[in-house]
């Protein structure tokens, strides 16, 4: 039985009706990870023990019919979320022999629903970087193509969804960190409102922008798994008190006379002709499912780079002085004193882009340019959210490409900084706002896949899922899988 | 001219005050004092990866009754930020700290020296969390970090710099000190840092309006060091501007062995230490029924006790003072007021024999020998004249050595006084008796022996004959 090509509904009838145990199905992925992991580098960690264990478990649940919501179903886990008593290294050397003494939230959540953990997937240093060639555990590759980045920082989860090494994982997304890779390997991807999903246990980078998320296969599997982890947490001081949203009941329903906007400052950038023409493709699906177009302005759009190139920094710069070698991780050798110990572990655990970065955050917390920068970039955040505020008066949600292109080669943009930045440009303003987004597939350019982004307002994830889904009753972009 | 004359100071506390919290600011890890090292600690004192802080509310409770004390504004929203510096046993690499928006803002305190009445005013106060501890004694070649005091809930209360002697200086923080142990918001246990105070000095000429370059003194830990090391501070910078030298702005140590101050960290190479708002705590919205119901459950403030004792019980202003200033003190009054009638005889006996034994054993008032019970029976007895008010000093010594009650003393000594009017007159015939050359000479005008007859009388009844009866039955007799 090809068990990688189950949708996850497929999958949970299949164990349900005991066609096939959790622990075949686990068995089936562990031995498709052996066999195809070696060339693309999607997982840091396989906890085949453990995830064998859980199969196991879920299995006896099946059989005394006490079957949890998501029984059985493996996944993979970015390795930013903490999981007791298996590495944790957040792509770091600095945290290569970090062992979490505890979960973080999402994990439990899943646990609790049943899921299965194959393993915790390879990502960008600290979540930075848009192409997962940060990461101190070596690049991770396209498996569209293997020259090619899988996009990042979730590199690894949209890799292994993506190469059918898991059937979904979880990711996050500061900037487009879910997004983009979704959009360069094919995959749905999607990062909810700010609040949404605990980031208890998920190791900070930005922690106003910073939000867990999902990598799939479709959008009936994200809203699933999505369902499953989000909800109101007391130990994350920031989640919303909403409990999870019920993303599954009006994923079919029509979108029928739902309004879309189109960002005229989006499409008034420079877009090569085949992103153009995909974009162009999926509006005309969108008219004859019969929604209505509205061209929008987003004016403070431009700005979004520039604040989030401030602010991200500048809270990464503080959240990572923890990483210091007293307590865990990487320590320096022999250190003469305090400070030597300070400035050597840093020096060397860390990343040439995550020290760019600590660079740049301290500079622009610094006394005489915190109103400069910091500050002036907080006021314009507000300006960007008062944008979409106002458009979503008018519209649904808003539709925009998700990546200036499709996946490009590795080592193409590590020395240009700038342009790997540019990565974002689309997807940082939901970031910066906290609204929900994600991205389809929405069409392919030499044998590279591309996808659209569709940005909800607040709180509006299941009309996401719902267009998202619309979309993918109508087409065949989600369903195309690269070959091994 | 004296150069006290010419100069003046110019003084500025910061006191942080540990509150007293079952748990961290930020985490639900105990703040009990001396548990082992870093068994107090949990992943959030830690600074784990991934962990967030969540906001203990019973802070909130007690920064705004300590605003309201402090007779200042309580900010709605208020908000948290990030001090970014690196210490080992700062496990984060930051402090959460209040930057804009403290909790507490713009207040005041009057104080009271031998000059008079004053107002101090309060910048402001504000939340923050504590560091751990780097332990250097136990080991060799390396240190040792201690992160169980790591985020205990602080209130740091900053002056303005209206502090012009070391007097008042001390005056205000024995204010503070008074309003916290009021409020039971902390211990206020200064040799253990549970209260620290911080004297930014300066001086500068009388009349002149800008103010000197200030140096910090820090962790001075009694309220004698303080006095001490600002006055050491002020002759310091006098002597250095007076021989033309310039003071540098720095952070100085007191050395109370020496009675010094010393440089600690230049300010030049202090640590810019990068405020920002703290991302991982919304700023927290305080509810005006929430206020309002922190404030009615706000207990009786010094002043406002002051106030009472003087009206309720009739005390005057001194003793209304000192029963006021120490709420213990205050209470052990009030617990006495229960057993006994006299607020008079009940202070004075609280702030003479009670206070003297208390001093020479060095005892809490809450360690007394002699509870608030048995001190008002001892007193009851005083005023139905069971015993005299010179027995009852006796009984006292006795009840603290002991322990026994009042009655049981009395009885076991046989101190009950003697108050039949048959039994005292036959101690006074024999007194009579037994002097009848002082009888003569009282009979031939000399009045003042009435009272050698008196203390004759008195010391045959080992003390126990009451003393008024004594006199009018022996004027009568000696009148005869």
């Amino acid at each position: 039985m090809d068990l990688h090509k189950f949708s996850i509904s497929q999958l949970l009838d299949g164990l349900k009706n005991k066609q096939f145990s959790s622990t075949e199905l686990t068995k089936h992925y562990l031995k498709r990870i052996s066999k195809h992991d070696d060339d693309l580098n999607s997982y840091i960690s396989v906890t085949e023990d453990l995830a064998l264990k859980q199969a196991d478990a879920a299995d006896k649940r099946y059989h005394d019919d006490k079957a949890l919501p998501l029984d059985g179903i493996p996944l993979a886990h970015k390795d930013i979320f903490c999981t007791k008593g298996v590495l944790t290294t957040c792509g770091s050397k600095m945290l290569a022999n970090f062992e979490a003494p505890y979960s973080s939230t999402v994990y439990e959540r899943l646990n609790s629903k049943g899921m299965v953990m194959l393993g915790k997937t390879n990502m960008d240093e600290f979540a930075m970087g848009s192409s997962n060639e940060t990461s101190y555990f070596g690049p991770v590759k396209n498996p569209w193509n293997l020259r090619n980045v899988p996009g990042g920082s979730s590199g690894g989860s949209a890799a292994c969804v993506s190469a059918e090494l898991a059937p979904v994982a979880t990711a996050t997304d500061t900037g487009g960190s879910i997004r983009q890779p979704a959009s360069l390997c094919g995959l749905t991807g999607i990062k909810p409102t700010y609040g949404r999903v605990s980031r208890f246990g998920m190791i900070a980078f930005a922690s106003s922008l910073d939000q867990g998320g999902v990598l799939s296969r479709s959008a009936e599997d994200a809203a699933l798994v999505l369902e499953a982890m989000s909800g109101h947490d007391p130990k994350d001081s920031t989640s919303l008190n909403y409990e999870a949203p019920d993303l599954i009941s009006d994923i079919n329903k029509p979108i029928k006379g739902m309004k879309i906007g189109l960002p005229k400052e989006f499409f008034e950038k420079e877009m090569p002709e085949y992103s153009q023409k995909s974009i162009q493709q999926a509006i005309e699906v969108y008219k004859n499912l019969g929604a209505e177009f509205v061209e929008i302005s987003l004016r403070n759009i431009n700005l979004s780079l520039p604040i989030y190139y401030i602010i991200a920094p500048a809270e990464c710069s503080a959240n990572l002085s923890r990483y210091d070698g007293v307590r865990y991780g990487y320590r320096c050798n022999d250190p003469k004193d305090i400070d030597d110990l300070f400035m050597r572990t840093r020096e060397e655990g860390f990343g040439a882009e995550v020290k760019r970065r600590i660079l740049i955050g301290t500079y622009v917390l610094s006394a005489g340019y915190y109103d400069a920068y910091y500050l002036k970039a907080q006021k314009c955040r507000r300006l960007v959210a008062n944008d979409f505020l106002e458009a979503f008066e008018k519209v649904d949600v808003i539709l925009s490409p998700t990546t200036p292109g499709t996946s490009f080669k590795a080592g193409e943009k590590t020395n240009n900084p700038l342009e790997m930045y540019l990565q974002d440009i689309f997807t940082i303003p939901a970031n910066l706002v906290g609204l929900p987004g994600l991205s389809i597939p929405c069409g392919e350019h030499e044998g590279l896949p591309l996808g659209m982004q569709l940005i909800g307002n607040s709180l509006e994830e299941a009309k996401l899922l719902q267009f998202a889904h619309s979309y993918q009753l109508n087409t065949d972009w989600h369903k195309n899988m690269p070959n091994l | 001219m004296n150069n006290k004359d010419i100069w003046e100071p110019v003084i500025g506390l910061e006191i942080h005050v540990q509150l007293s919290t079952k748990s961290k600011l930020f985490s639900g890890a105990s703040t009990d004092f001396g548990a082992l090292p870093n068994t107090q600690a949990c992943n959030i004192d830690l600074a784990l990866p991934g962990v967030l802080p969540v906001l203990n509310e019973e802070v909130l409770r007690m920064a705004i009754m300590l605003g309201k004390a402090l007779n200042a504004n309580i900010n709605s929203p208020t908000a948290f930020a990030r001090k970014n510096y690196f210490y080992p046993d700062s496990p984060k690499g930051y402090q959460i700290s209040q930057m804009d928006k403290p909790i507490v803002e713009d207040g005041y305190l009057d104080i009271e020296t031998s000059k008079g009445k004053k107002r101090i005013g309060v910048t402001r106060a504000h939340l923050e969390e504590d560091a751990g501890k780097s332990l250097h004694e136990d080991f060799e070649g390396f240190s040792g970090i201690d992160l169980n005091r790591a985020g205990t809930p602080l209130l740091e209360i900053v002056s303005e710099p209206d502090i012009a002697s070391p007097e008042e200086a001390v005056a205000y923080l024995k204010s503070i000190h008074s309003i916290i142990r009021y409020l039971d918001i902390s211990d206020g246990n200064m040799a253990e840092g549970s209260m620290r105070c911080d004297a930014n000095v300066s001086v500068r000429k009388k009349g002149e309006e800008i103010l000197g370059t200030r140096t910090e003194t820090k962790n001075v830990n009694s309220f004698r060091f303080v006095e001490k090391a600002i006055e050491y501070e002020i002759k310091r910078q006098i002597h250095q501007l007076e021989s033309g030298n310039t003071i540098t702005q720095e952070t100085r140590l007191y050395d109370s062995q020496n009675n010094t101050t010393r440089p600690m960290r230049s300010k030049e190479f202090a640590n810019d230490y990068r405020y920002f708002p703290e991302p991982d705590l919304l700023p927290v919205k305080l509810e005006k029924e929430f206020i309002e119901e922190v404030l009615t459950s706000m207990p009786e403030m010094p002043t406002q006790k002051k106030e009472r004792f003087s009206t309720q019980f009739n005390l005057n202003e001194y003793d209304a003072d000192l029963l006021s200033a120490d709420k213990d003190f205050a209470d052990f009054f009030e617990e006495v007021l229960k057993f006994s009638v006299s607020p008079k005889i009940a202070a004075n006996w609280i702030m003479g024999e009670l206070s003297a034994e208390l001093n020479k054993e060095n005892l809490n008032i809450k360690d007394t020998k002699v509870s608030s019970k048995m001190l008002g029976q001892l007193i009851s007895r005083i005023e139905d004249s069971t015993i005299s008010g010179k027995i009852a000093k006796d009984v006292f010594t006795k009840m603290w050595s002991t322990g026994k009650d009042v009655d049981t003393i009395i009885e076991e000594e046989g101190l009950k006084q003697v108050t039949d009017d048959k039994e005292i007159e036959s101690l006074i015939d024999e007194v009579i008796q037994n002097n009848p050359e002082q009888l003569k000479q009282y009979q031939s005008g000399k009045d003042r022996l009435f009272g050698f007859f008196v203390g004759q009388v008195m010391k045959v009844s080992k003390g126990k004959a009451n003393p008024q009866q004594v006199n009018d039955i022996l004027k009568v007799k000696l009148e005869k």
